[in-house]
């Protein structure tokens, strides 16, 4: 009996595994008679346009290769911002739904259903077009402190370089056209970091409201008869209690938040998606970049998941396991 | 053996050198009775359909010339819309006669599809659009500037290209929808807005709303010329159409315009006027046409510098300069071999 069923699923896999092999050779005889030499040699090949937003010194000479790596980190460094301020906004709004002040848990209340009801797109494009619509030109950018200016090609600060003379703060300076020089934070980056943030935001807080109820009003109770003070009980007694539920569906909540900002390809943002398209468009090696997309989503992914359970799984030894 | 294939040879090489008169493709438009021409799904100023369903532009009238050429008729047209991925298909498979279809010329479509052009009707090249508030005169100041650009198969090389070779930097902004490159350049997200330079005229025009604070810069960055394409092996059509162009060409320099073309064949003594309206000479016998093929087309539609000025010239909508599409006497490159 055993054997049979172990038959079946070897014979299951041969069969995927062979329609596999079929669909890539199909494929690669399909991009040969286009004259396109299928395989990943491409990423050596010179790329031959520029990217605006890079971390790392990019431009039409470099590799394709590079410019994926350009991409990859601008995904990287939007997703990061956005989780830490998404986790920071839907926290508070979690428990502010929880306030025994009315209006405050009204308002929370509101902000959850009108943030998780509007597509993430449709915030994306809306906090992008304010932003180029609302904020002045760089010849007027609105001064926010010394050296920080802020205007339609983005918010300008200084930023630490090394010269001859060492580590040194570089100043923004208003040229011709924009800002050049210190850190340039575009209004595509803000725009998609901002709608990830707003968007995500609303569903932790629905977590973390979620969790927090989950724990047992007599463990409140308890603590108020310890004489804990409000911030007291939250602190040493529910939050940690409540973070052991929260974990799991705070990891999903992040993963969706990974994915979701592909969505930076609407407002021009060069994330790791539009950096494929660029590439696929100018190189023919769609099926590739589709493929390099795909795992590094998964990578990203399941390096989220893993952190998560790490820090789930920590927490539940520390606490000797779910009373 | 040897001498069976010598014989077949000798067939075929004798009937492939039996003159085909005005050529196949001339002959079924004439059994027809309308020419089959391939335009755009709508580019303003070379072929676009109007609010009553006409269509107009710079493509369209050459069809109409080539109609007025070989029927005597300029509304015995039949148009085909088609997509970029469509146009050559159609030509290939013989569903249009001629491809008239703002389609740029390179070397690997005239070469290794089974298509040939016919010649020039129109050299587009990449440029920049600006606000005249930016006080940008050539693309070479725009040194630091945020360009916007809509990713395509090869604007944003082009302009990487000429960054480099002039030394200058760009920050390169790339959309990948219309629509939102657009906003942005009209919000002022960036300062200049890079593509084809008729399609910037056209986008100045159309989507600004004022026009007169944009300014699309004279540089030039990449070749596009634009030209009717027609199917290999019927050179007898090829001819055709490459001289309808060159006759056109021909008549502006001439001074023959759609009004005075009347006048001019009762009147005039120029022997090169006389030989182009088929009064001295018949310059349409060597290509199947008879005697009054230029004079018709000029009726329908005028010589190449009306049929320009009327669909993208300073005073349509377009507002393109001649630039490069003048007369070399003009300094542009629209010669004509001479029609004798």
């Amino acid at each position: 009996m055993k054997v049979r069923a172990y038959a079946l699923q070897a014979a299951i896999v041969a069969a995927v595994l062979l329609a596999l092999y079929g669909l890539a050779t199909l494929v690669a005889a399909k991009m040969r008679g286009l004259g396109v030499e299928p395989g990943f040699g491409f990423l050596w090949q010179r790329a031959g346009f520029d990217i605006g937003d890079t971390l790392i010194a990019f431009d039409a000479a470099d590799t394709y290769g590079r410019a994926f790596l350009v991409g990859l980190l601008n995904t990287v460094s939007v997703a990061a911002v956005a989780i830490v301020a998404s986790l920071g906004l839907g926290g508070a709004l979690g428990l502010g739904q929880l306030a025994r002040n009315r209006l405050l848990a009204r308002l929370c209340e509101a902000y959850v259903e009108l943030f998780r009801n509007v597509p993430l797109l449709l915030q994306v494009l809306i906090v992008y077009v304010l932003l180029i619509g609302r904020l002045p030109l760089p010849q007027e950018a609105w001064s926010l402190g010394p050296d920080v200016w802020l205007s339609k090609s983005g918010l300008a600060l200084p930023w630490p370089t090394f010269t001859d003379v060492g580590l040194m703060l570089e100043r923004p300076v208003l040229g011709r056209f924009t800002f050049s020089g210190g850190a340039m934070l575009t209004p595509e980056f803000l725009s998609v970091a901002a709608a990830l943030t707003l968007f995500t935001a609303a569903y932790i807080a629905e977590v973390v409201r979620g969790s927090v109820q989950a724990v047992s009003r007599r463990q409140t109770e308890a603590a108020q008869a310890l004489g804990l003070n409000d911030a007291q009980t939250l602190r040493f007694v529910v939050v940690p209690q409540a973070l052991r539920s929260m974990i799991p569906p705070l990891a999903n909540q992040l993963l969706n938040l990974i994915k979701n900002s592909s969505l930076a390809v609407a407002v021009g943002y060069p994330d790791l998606v539009a950096v494929a398209d660029t590439t696929l468009n100018q190189s023919g090696h769609a099926v590739e970049c589709i493929a390099i997309i795909m795992a590094v989503y998964l990578t990203l992914s399941l390096i989220t998941a893993a952190l998560m359970g790490g820090w789930h799984g920590r927490l539940l030894r520390q606490q000797g396991g779910y009373p | 053996m040897k001498t069976a294939l010598i014989a077949v040879i000798a067939i075929a090489s004798a009937l492939s050198s039996v003159p085909a008169h005005a050529g196949k493709t001339a002959d079924a438009i004439r059994a027809r009775g309308q020419l089959a021409c391939g335009v755009s799904t709508g580019v303003a100023g070379f072929s676009a359909a109007d609010s009553k369903g006409e269509w107009r532009g710079m493509d369209v009238d050459f069809c109409r010339a080539l109609a007025a050429a070989v029927l005597k008729d300029p509304s015995k047209v039949r148009w085909s819309p088609l997509t970029s991925q469509q146009r050559f298909t159609a030509l290939q498979s013989g569903e249009i006669d001629i491809l008239s279809r703002n389609t740029t010329w390179t070397l690997g479509r005239d070469a290794g599809q089974g298509l040939v052009y016919a010649g020039y009707m129109f050299i587009d090249g990449q440029g920049f659009l600006v606000h005249k508030r930016s006080k940008v005169n050539e693309a070479r100041q725009l040194n630091g500037a945020e360009i916007c650009v809509q990713t395509g198969t090869t604007t944003e090389k082009n302009l990487a290209e000429f960054a480099r070779a002039n030394r200058i930097q760009f920050k390169t902004l790339m959309f990948e929808n219309l629509r939102a490159v657009l906003k942005a350049f009209f919000s002022g997200r960036c300062q200049a807005f890079t593509a084809d330079a008729s399609a910037l005229a056209s986008i100045r025009a159309n989507d600004s709303g004022k026009p007169e604070d944009y300014v699309v810069l004279p540089d030039r960055i990449s070749k596009e010329p634009l030209g009717p394409v027609v199917r290999r092996g019927d050179e007898d059509w090829f001819a055709l159409v490459r001289w309808a162009i060159f006759a056109l060409l021909e008549a502006e320099e001439r001074g023959i315009t759609r009004a005075n073309v009347d006048t001019v064949r009762q009147r005039s003594d120029d022997p090169a006027v006389q030989r182009l309206l088929g009064v001295s000479e018949d310059v349409g016998k060597p290509l199947g046409l008879d005697r009054e093929w230029v004079y018709r087309m000029l009726k329908a539609v005028g010589n190449y510098g009306e049929i320009f000025e009327r669909n993208v010239g300073p005073e349509s909508l377009l507002q393109l300069p001649r630039g490069i599409n003048a007369l070399p006497r003009d300094g542009g490159v629209m010669y004509s071999p001479p029609l004798r």
